[in-house]
């Protein structure tokens, strides 16, 4: 009925598996169907998004033009980079190499700081210029009704990435108490592996938003 | 059926530790399902309580007992607790809650914490939305439908929707909790094709939790954007589109009708097996019948939109798709029938309320053929005809079907049995009550009485006084279960572990079960609902 290896980790063993693997396995799958509701929710707003640049791809075009590409395509950078210490952290995690493992999450968590102080400085931008929707809205008088559109859902898609960012960030520092403390090691590593998918997911998301936001309306001629 | 002497179990789930504390931090699904039981009941009756200050400002034909801003409140409230509050978690987070584990030979669902996670954001949700209600309520109907959610409207569509957005959250990690409880906790030797029928139907029911539910959370943000900060989503004025809200808003409450259904479907499956003392029908197409109406059910949200400004193509389509929602539906029907015949029916309680819900749902499927098919539909749009549409399905189908389940796993929850003479007489009651308040909305709609108004032409006041009065009767019938399911936990008779004789693991523990549901974790060896096989067969 108990496994050695059960018994060996039985701190880390919720009562109601009857094994490590199980349990590995269970928290696993439960956040892939996780990230499905995720996607599901994002879902929602690619689909307005998709509606609206077919109906306005002129208004779109020149919203597009006004975001600064160059910082951007710079956050776009850091962010792939992040991916890349979070599967390292990953990494030292599943090797029980603990102090690679905190400085990777650190790592991690700097460039998520810096992808938000960047999209922070783009959001005040947008301010300064009146490109936030509402009443102090300005833009050519052409597109100006149906750019609005395009500003609406570029802070509504891109603050409810960076609400991910943070709600990541925060995941990350629990990560970090949970390697400093010893809770997570060799054996038991599923809650680093399932932070990072949670990381992983949200990078594959601005992976998207990026192309949509900066780049698609590039090429509009007005 | 019981044998003759018969004891509480000495420990149990409900002796596990007593006060406040025990409860409100407990992680044990059974208690956690109990939770939700108080909750859904307190939301029921304020919900109810709407209802009944509807009915009573319709036995006239003058708008003299409510001004028509509070009338809309009313069935907003009504619709929204009812709704969100009440039906989504009814059998998934009590039932279901409470039979997953037992069902499958699990110890708890994949994620205790999670699962009391759960119950505490539902309940924020709901005290959110009561919130709204008590200050000044909201007049957007429970569709919210745009630019009058969005511009129009004074009222508190905020608080409503975030209480909604809150309550979502509950939802989908129940459903997540239990796709992997099903996927992962099963006992050994419980292969799919072993599973009982419900555990099918919540599966299915927890897809939809999953993959419909964070639309609506996106598109209650969007309402909320557009409402506070101006954000042009659906707002023509601001070049959006108001369709467009509900193509998104019906993408998930079209198939949250499944969610209230698909469980009880799930219930009629175990009881009626039970109590004609026969293996279900064509289990697999049964079980298979669940998932085809959970997957066709996200492709007929178009159907809600035939008025709306939907291309004539598009129409034609969702038309269609909606009509092959008939044929999974219709099997399961069928097969229930199948069952019985030639069966040894006995006619307890559970199976009062299965055979209602059988036809209930027939009546309420059928009249959804009409909805589906485009003329009837463009001349009953926004009539009584879609309201008494909805109630057979809602009330008639997935409120019978809870209350089947209720009584059929209630001896198991709290290890006594209820008065059967009462209980009887109360599913009479509510089948007798039910057909009276929504029969003759039928009948309103297809002479043309539109919803939504406190006042109608003096023509429809019999059909009127009828509906109100049957509603009254309706009203009896909920509330005496309420009275002898709670006398019955203190002065029942004791139940024993299987007071049905019915197979299943959860009649195989005891009645409380303990807190880890089993003394030893079950090996499973054979089929669900072998009631054909000699007895000791089950008792493994």
């Amino acid at each position: 009925m108990l496994p050695d290896t059960a018994h060996h980790h039985s701190s880390a063993l919720a009562h109601q598996f009857d094994t490590i693997e199980q349990q590995r396995d269970a928290t696993t799958l439960g956040m892939w169907v996780f990230l499905a509701t995720e996607v599901l929710f994002f879902g929602g707003l690619f689909a307005t998004y998709s509606i609206y640049r077919v109906w306005y791809p002129d208004a779109f075009g020149a919203a597009s033009r006004t975001l600064d590409i160059t910082l951007g395509t710079i956050n776009t950078a850091v962010l792939i980079t992040s991916s890349l210490t979070m599967a390292l952290a990953v990494h030292s995690a599943q090797v029980g190499q603990r102090r690679l493992l905190m400085l990777f999450l650190v790592v991690t968590m700097a460039l998520g700081l810096v992808f938000l102080g960047i999209k922070g400085y783009e959001y005040y931008q947008k301010f300064v210029e009146h490109h936030v929707p509402g009443s102090n809205f300005q833009f050519a008088p052409e597109y100006a009704r149906n750019a609005q559109i395009f500003f609406s859902l570029y802070f509504m898609m891109t603050g409810l990435h960076a609400a991910h960012m943070i709600i990541g960030l925060g995941i990350m520092t629990w990560m970090l108490v949970w390697s400093w403390n010893g809770t997570v090691s060799r054996e038991y590593a599923s809650p680093i592996e399932i932070a990072g998918l949670y990381w992983h997911f949200v990078d594959i998301i601005w992976i998207f938003l990026y192309p949509l936001l900066y780049l698609i309306g590039r090429h509009v001629h007005v | 059926m019981a044998s003759s002497t018969v004891l509480l179990p000495p420990h149990h789930y409900l002796n596990d530790g007593y006060g406040v504390k025990s409860w409100l931090l407990t992680r044990d699904h059974k208690r956690i399902a109990l939770l939700y039981l108080a909750g859904i009941t307190f939301f029921f009756f304020v919900g109810g309580a709407m209802a009944v200050l509807i009915r009573l400002e319709l036995t006239t034909p003058a708008g003299d007992l409510v001004s028509d801003e509070t009338y809309n409140k009313l069935f907003t409230m009504h619709g929204v607790m009812m709704v969100f509050f009440f039906l989504i978690p009814s059998i998934p987070a009590t039932l279901g809650n409470f039979l997953v584990p037992l069902l499958i030979g699990a110890k708890d669902l994949a994620f205790p914490k999670l699962n009391l996670a759960s119950w505490y954001i539902y309940m924020i949700g709901g005290l959110f939305t009561l919130y709204a209600l008590i200050a000044g309520g909201v007049d957007t109907g429970w569709t919210f439908y745009t630019p009058f959610s969005t511009v129009s409207s004074t009222t508190n569509v905020i608080p409503t929707a975030f209480g909604i957005f809150i309550t979502g959250f509950s939802s989908i990690l129940t459903g997540l909790n239990f796709i992997i409880t099903i996927h992962r906790m099963r006992a050994p030797g419980m292969t799919w094709f072993r599973l009982p029928l419900f555990i099918w139907s919540i599966y299915a029911t927890s897809m939809i939790f999953v993959l419909g539910t964070p639309v609506l959370a996106i598109t209650m943000l969007l309402v909320a954007a557009e409402r506070l900060f101006h954000f042009g989503f659906f707002d023509p004025a601001l070049g959006g589109d108001p369709v467009l809200f509900q193509h998104l808003f019906w993408f998930y409450s079209h198939p949250a009708v499944y969610i209230m259904v698909l469980p009880a479907m799930g219930v009629v499956s175990e009881i009626v097996p039970a109590f004609c003392r026969k293996r279900v029908f064509g289990y697999s197409f049964v079980a298979f019948a669940s998932v085809a109406i959970a997957v066709l059910g996200f492709l007929v949200w178009g159907h809600h939109l035939f008025v709306a400004g939907e291309s004539a193509y598009s129409a034609m389509i969702f038309s269609s798709l909606s009509f092959l929602v008939a044929i999974p539906s219709a099997v399961k029907v069928f097969n229930w029938t199948a069952t019985m015949y030639k069966g040894s029916i006995s006619w307890e309680t559970p199976m009062l309320y299965a055979i209602g819900f059988i036809g209930l749902f027939t009546m309420g499927g059928l009249t959804g053929l009409f909805l589906a098919t485009l003329p009837i539909d463009v001349h009953v749009t926004d009539t009584y005809f879609v309201i008494a549409h909805f109630h057979y399905i809602m009330v008639g189908g997935a409120i019978m079907g809870y209350m089947g389940g209720l009584h059929y796993w209630w001896p198991k929850i709290s290890g006594r049995l209820y008065n059967e003479f009462l209980a009887k007489i109360s599913a009479g009651i509510i089948f007798l009550g039910f057909n009276l308040t929504f029969f003759p909305q039928f009948v309103l709609g297809y002479l043309g009485m539109p919803r939504r108004y406190h006042a109608y032409p003096p023509e429809f006041q019999v059909l009127n006084v009828l509906s109100s009065a049957g509603a009254s009767i309706l009203g009896v019938g909920y509330l005496l279960p309420l009275g002898y399911l709670m006398w019955s936990l203190r002065y029942g008779r004791l139940a024993g572990s299987n007071p049905w004789g019915a197979v299943g693991l959860e009649w195989a523990t005891t009645s409380p079960p303990p807190t880890e549901n089993f003394a030893e974790t079950p090996t499973v060896t054979w089929e669900a609902y072998q009631y054909d096989a000699p007895a000791e067969h089950h008792a493994a």
